[in-house]
């Protein structure tokens, strides 16, 4: 089934016995995935079961709220990335994130692509003029968006299309090598003929990448995803390989909604 | 089909009533506005010219210019300016972007939104007692341009709150994703996008203060000086108070003359306004996201 077999057995999340609370209100309980690195895995389930919830406590940016309260250990490639030890910034270097709706910065393209990599970067270890170029063009290229904005580079990424405003999410966060994507319903703000290029595009980055993709659409999860986690009211239900999870599903919950039975 | 029915005859009477009704709402509120303004420019008008603007008051202040408080005004508030610019943003910036969002934050962007209501007599005598007396700046101009800015404070600061929170919460989200501090995200995205807004919305609140008696009377303005302000140290004359004994406390003084001072003071207001509101404008319509 994988297209690289020796990382078949290779796991980039392990998450075990996690429960999540925002306040006194329990959004996920007793969460134990396994993310297989260099694969998508997609994450479906109705709407308030707890998709987003899972997706941001990998790059933890749900303890900004200050009443987040989480038990459990989430280990990144054998690291618990709760450790009192691990900083932040560092997490969010490895664990990129994409939004729903695609929020490129109000700055030019070149410095969306540039920004995180300026942040991660040390002043004596920046890169010559040229060499940033080289950067920004690989990382556009990355994303099939080099051709259409190479002119255009100094102009704001707030005035492209929302398609190539994804596109660019997703090529900001390359510079810095991350070794996990976060998607968050990534097309749910596209067109048919953009979801199908950013689909196409999430395609292609599999392998290199681990990517977890959250998504309403059942067809995308079905032909854009290796794996496939089905969860249910803050409960992870069924965790397979996405044929298998789609075409002969262990649980009755997982047929009911696959079958469109819930909302 | 399509003929109008007694019902609607009705509620365009209705409707015709209530727009004239409101028009004259705004012909009333700018009917003083135009009056203020056409006495002074009738009455004052006359007394305006290079040398009113650019020479010193002479002849027991009944004669000659009114250059030393046109001056004394502008230090005033630039000094005031300089004072609350920063404070105000560090202030704003803190409540707005570090503060955690509990009772505590709300407690003090309710005071300071009440703050905003101290009249400025109360302003002035603390002025006098922090800066003139206890800071031993005596009175001076740096004196009563921190007494300003104190008075302003509050209002720089909700006005760069608002700007602040004009800058869509997803550009922080994105930052604070990708591993940005907080003062990254701020110094990145968050202030360049909002520095136009924050820098207008200061200006417009501050030139205002050109027009404040109380609080420089008693801190650093002077009815009189036969000389220039040379540093923030000295005294200096102000338009307002310059205003205020033309008009009521020298004898023999040619009418048009209060009238012209008010005229400049007016200007000088309305210039400041303009300014920011003009280049705010530009700036919106520069921005897109
Ligand atoms: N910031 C928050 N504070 C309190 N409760 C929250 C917060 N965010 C989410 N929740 C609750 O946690 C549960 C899971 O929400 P979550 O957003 O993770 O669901 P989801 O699966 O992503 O839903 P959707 O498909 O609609 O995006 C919901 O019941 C929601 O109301
Ligand atoms: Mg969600």
């Amino acid at each position: 089934m994988t297209s690289n077999g020796s990382n078949e057995n290779k796991i980039a999340i392990k998450t075990r016995n996690m429960n999540l609370w925002y306040g006194s209100f329990q959004a996920l309980f007793d969460i134990n995935l396994d993310v297989k690195e260099g694969m998508i895995t997609s994450l479906i389930g109705p709407s308030g079961c707890g998709k987003t919830t899972l997706l941001r406590s990998y790059n933890r940016i749900n303890e900004r709220l200050g009443y987040v309260r989480i038990d459990g250990s989430i280990k990144m490639f054998g690291k618990n990335i709760y450790d009192d030890d691990v900083e932040i910034s560092q997490l969010r270097q490895q664990v990129g994130m994409v939004f729903q709706r695609p929020n490129p910065l109000p700055l030019s393209i070149r410095d969306n692509i540039l920004f995180a990599w300026n942040i991660h970067t040390e002043k004596e270890n920046r890169i010559s003029r040229s060499e940033q170029e080289d950067l920004i063009e690989k990382s556009l290229r990355e994303v099939v968006l080099w051709d259409k904005v190479k002119d255009k580079l100094n102009s704001k990424a707030t005035f492209l299309s929302l398609e190539e405003q994804q596109k660019l999410c997703i090529a900001r966060l390359l510079p810095v090598k991350p070794k996990i994507l976060l998607m968050d319903e990534p097309c749910s703000a596209l067109d048919p003929k953009g979801t199908e290029a950013v689909e196409e595009l999430i395609w292609r980055l599999r392998g290199e990448y681990t990517i977890l993709i959250v998504t309403h659409n059942m067809a995308q999860a079905r032909r854009a995803s290796e794996e496939c986690v089905f969860m249910l009211m803050g409960k992870m239900i069924e965790h397979d390989r996405t044929e298998k999870v789609f075409e002969t599903p262990e649980q009755q919950e997982t047929s009911d909604y696959i079958a469109g039975r819930y909302g | 089909m399509f003929q109008e029915t007694q019902q609607n005859i009705k509620h365009k009477k209705t409707e015709r009533l209530f727009r004239i009704l409101f028009l004259m709402m705004v012909l009333l509120l700018i009917t003083p506005v135009l009056m203020i303004l056409g006495t002074l420019i009738v009455k004052g008008g006359p007394a305006i010219s290079l040398e009113f603007l650019f020479t010193n008051p002479t002849n027991g202040m009944t004669e000659g210019g009114l250059f030393p408080a046109l001056l004394g005004t502008i230090w005033l508030v630039v000094v005031a300016l300089l004072a609350s610019v920063p404070l105000g943003i560090a202030a704003a910036l803190y409540l707005s972007e570090y503060a955690p969002d509990n009772w505590l934050t709300r407690a003090i962007n309710l005071a300071i939104v009440n703050l905003a209501g101290v009249p400025s007599i109360v302003h002035a005598l603390f002025g006098v007692g922090a800066f003139v007396i206890f800071f031993d700046f005596g009175t001076s101009i740096l004196a009563a341009s921190l007494t300003l800015a104190v008075m302003t404070l509050p209002v720089v600061i909700v006005a760069t709150r608002e700007s602040l929170q004009a800058v869509p919460q997803a550009f922080r989200e994105a930052c604070w994703n990708m591993g940005a501090t907080r003062w990254q995200t701020i110094r990145r995205v968050v202030l360049p996008n909002a520095i136009s807004g924050i820098l207008t919305g200061i200006i417009l609140e501050v030139s205002r203060t050109a027009g404040e008696t109380a609080p420089i009377m008693f801190t650093g303005a002077a009815f009189y000086l036969p000389f220039l302000p040379e540093s923030v140290f000295d005294q200096t004359m102000a338009l307002a108070l310059h205003l205020f004994v033309v008009a009521t406390q020298v004898p023999n003084v040619p009418p048009s003359m209060p009238y012209g001072v008010a005229l400049v003071l007016i200007s000088i207001v309305l210039l400041f306004n303009a300014m920011s509101i003009t280049f705010r404008m530009y700036l919106r319509g520069q921005k897109k996201w």
